[in-house]
C-alpha cells in the first residue's frame, strides 16, 4: 500500500489487514517500552492546511512510537500564506527528505492530487480533505467497534450484520463518508439520520438507509452502535437548522434516547464533543461510550497506516 | 524444480527430543526456562519442545512456559521487501525478567531474524540469559550469531530453498531442500 487516500477504494482484504496490524500495534502500546524501531531513519511530515490538534497529535504520537522523525508543518503563518502552491510546498518537503506526508487540506481531493501528480515520491496519508474523506478516523472507529464486539478474537473478523447508526451533519462530514464506505465494505448495515438540510444530495447511491427522524430510527432498529457526529459550530449560523435547541431536541443523543438503546449498544463520537448539544453528558461518560478508546485506538490505527504505507520497497 | 526430503516426521521428532534433553542438560534442570517461538513455525516448534521439556523434566506441577515473539517490527529489511504483516506476541505470564529464554525458530540462515528477535526481547524485559534453538541450521551467517541447540546441520547453497513443514501449520512434518529453480 503506497498511499492511504480514502476508504472507498479499500477492498475488504486490505481493510482487514490494516485493522489486524492495528491490533498488533495496540498490543505494543500496552508494554512498558512503547517505542518500536520500525521506521527508524524515515521522516514523516504532518502537513496541515486546516487547524487540527487531535488528529495531528495522534499522527505525531504514532510516527514517534515507530521511531520516525516527525516534522509538523502548519500552513498558517508559513510560506503557504505567502501564496506557495501545494506542489511547491510538497516538493520542498521532499527535498528536506520526507518519506511520508500526512495531509490535512480544506479541498476535497487534495491528497489524491498530491499522490497522483508525480510531484513527489513520498507516500501520502489523507488526514482529512474537505468534505471528502477522513480514512484513518473511519479505520479507528471500525477498529474500536470490532474490539467491542469481538474482543481479543478480533483479528481477521469483519462486521458482518452489525447495525450502525450515524447521526448528525452528514452533508459536511468526511468522517461519515469514510465510515459509510468502510463499514459497508466490512459487511455492516449503516443507517444515517440527520436534518434534511444536512443530508447530501445524491445520497441515493450510497449503500445506506437514510432517515430524518431519530426517535423513529431508534424505535425501528436495535442498533449495535450509534455514532454521533460533531455539529461544527460554524454551521450553526448558516441556517441549516432553526436553532441549536431544536437540533438538540430532534437529533441529539439525549439522556432519554440513550435509555432507549439496546443494552449492548455502544456510543461513539469522533470528538471534540459539544456536550449537551449533540450528545448528553450521561451518554458521553457512560461505560458504553467509546470516546476515549477511540482516541487511544487512533494512535494504534495510525501506526498501522504509517507502517503499511512506509515499508515494503520491492513489491 | 527438484525437491529432496532431508528430514521425515520421525527424524524431526528425534531431533526435537534430543534438543529438549540438551536444553535441560545445559540449563542443569528446568529452573527459569521460558521458550519463545518466532512466528510462524517457530511457535509450533516451541510448543512441541515445551511439551517434551515438561515431560522430561519430571517435575510435578511444572510445565514449561511457552510464548511467541514477533520480530516483524524489528527487522532491518522492511524497506527492501514486500510489506509484512506482524503476528501477535504472547509472553507467558511469568514474563522474561531474570529467566533463561530459549528462542526457537525453524531455520537459521543469515541470522538477521535472530538479531531482530534479540532487539524485540530487550523491549519486553531483561532475561538472565538468552539461548537459541533451531530445527535446521543451513549456514550462510551474515551476523556473529550461533545457535546453542541444533536439530540438524544442513549445508546448503545460497540458491537452494530449505522448507520446513510442520503438522500444525502445514498438515505434515518434513524438511525439504530444493534447487531454487521455479
Amino acid at each position: 500500500m503506497k498511499h492511504l487516500l480514502s476508504t472507498r477504494d479499500l477492498d475488504r482484504a486490505t481493510a482487514l489487514q490494516i485493522l489486524d496490524v492495528a491490533e498488533d500495534m495496540a498490543a505494543t502500546q500496552q508494554r512498558e517500552v512503547k517505542k518500536l524501531p520500525t521506521l527508524r531513519g524515515k521522516t514523516v511530515v504532518n502537513l496541515f492546511f486546516e487547524d487540527s490538534t487531535r488528529t495531528r497529535i495522534s499522527f505525531e504520537a504514532a510516527a514517534k512510537r515507530l521511531s520516525a522523525d516527525v516534522i509538523n508543518f502548519a500552513a498558517k503563518g508559513s510560506s503557504v500564506s505567502k501564496g506557495e502552491s501545494l506542489q511547491d510546498t510538497a516538493q520542498t518537503l521532499e527535498a528536506i527528505g520526507a518519506d511520508g506526508i500526512v495531509l490535512r487540506h480544506p479541498a476535497s481531493g487534495a491528497p489524491a492530487v498530491l499522490a497522483g501528480s508525480g510531484w513527489i515520491a513520498a507516500s501520502v496519508v489523507n488526514a482529512g480533505d474537505g468534505t471528502h474523506e477522513h480514512p484513518t478516523q473511519a479505520l479507528l472507529d471500525t477498529f474500536t467497534l470490532r474490539r467491542r464486539i469481538h474482543g481479543d478474537g478480533s483479528r481477521g473478523r469483519d462486521l458482518d450484520g452489525v447495525r450502525v447508526l450515524i447521526v448528525g451533519d452528514i452533508l459536511h462530514s468526511r468522517v461519515a463518508r469514510s465510515n459509510v464506505w468502510l463499514l459497508s465494505t466490512l459487511g455492516a448495515q449503516v443507517s444515517l439520520v440527520g436534518p434534511p438540510t444536512l443530508v447530501p444530495f445524491g445520497i441515493g447511491d450510497w449503500p445506506v438507509t437514510v432517515g430524518h427522524d431519530l426517535d423513529a430510527a431508534l424505535a425501528d432498529t436495535a442498533f449495535d452502535a450509534v455514532m454521533m457526529l460533531r455539529v461544527q459550530t460554524e454551521r450553526m449560523a448558516d441556517a441549516f437548522f432553526p436553532s441549536s435547541r431544536e437540533y438538540s431536541s430532534n437529533w441529539g443523543l439525549t439522556a432519554a434516547r440513550f435509555m432507549v438503546l439496546p443494552e449492548h449498544a455502544v456510543v461513539m463520537h469522533p470528538g471534540p464533543m459539544n456536550r449537551g448539544f449533540e450528545i448528553a453528558s450521561g451518554a458521553a461518560d457512560s461505560p458504553r461510550s467509546t470516546v476515549r478508546e477511540q482516541v487511544a485506538n487512533g494512535v494504534a490505527t495510525r501506526m498501522a497506516a504509517l507502517y503499511l504505507t512506509l515499508t515494503g520497497g520491492a513489491q | 524444480m527438484a525437491v529432496r526430503t532431508v528430514l521425515q516426521q520421525a527424524d524431526i521428532t528425534r531431533a526435537l527430543t534430543r534438543v529438549a534433553h540438551e536444553i535441560l542438560e545445559a540449563n542443569r534442570g528446568s529452573a527459569g526456562l521460558v521458550l519463545l517461538g518466532i512466528p510462524t513455525r517457530g511457535v509450533e516448534l516451541a510448543e512441541r519442545l515445551g511439551a517434551l521439556l515438561t515431560e522430561f523434566a519430571g517435575m510435578p506441577g511444572w510445565s514449561c512456559p511457552v510464548g511467541s515473539l514477533d520480530v516483524t517490527m524489528y527487522r532491518d529489511d522492511l524497506g527492501r521487501n514486500p510489506v509484512r504483516s506482524p503476528a501477535p506476541t504472547r509472553l507467558p505470564s511469568e514474563g522474561v525478567d531474570g529467566r533463561t529464554v530459549v528462542l526457537v525458530d525453524d531455520v537459521l540462515y543469515s541470522g538477521r531474524t535472530i538479531r531482530a528477535a534479540l532487539d524485540a526481547l530487550a523491549d519486553h524485559g531483561r532475561p538472565a540469559a538468552v539461548r537459541l534453538a533451531v530445527l535446521v541450521d543451513r549456514g550462510h551467517r551474515e551476523l556473529p550469531i550461533r545457535p546453542d541447540f541444533v536439530g540438524k546441520n544442513l549445508p546448503s547453497a545460497a540458491s537452494e530453498r530449505v522448507n520446513v513443514l510442520l503438522t500444525g501449520t502445514d498438515g505434515s512434518d518434513a524438511v525439504t531442500i530444493g534447487d531454487g529453480a521455479e
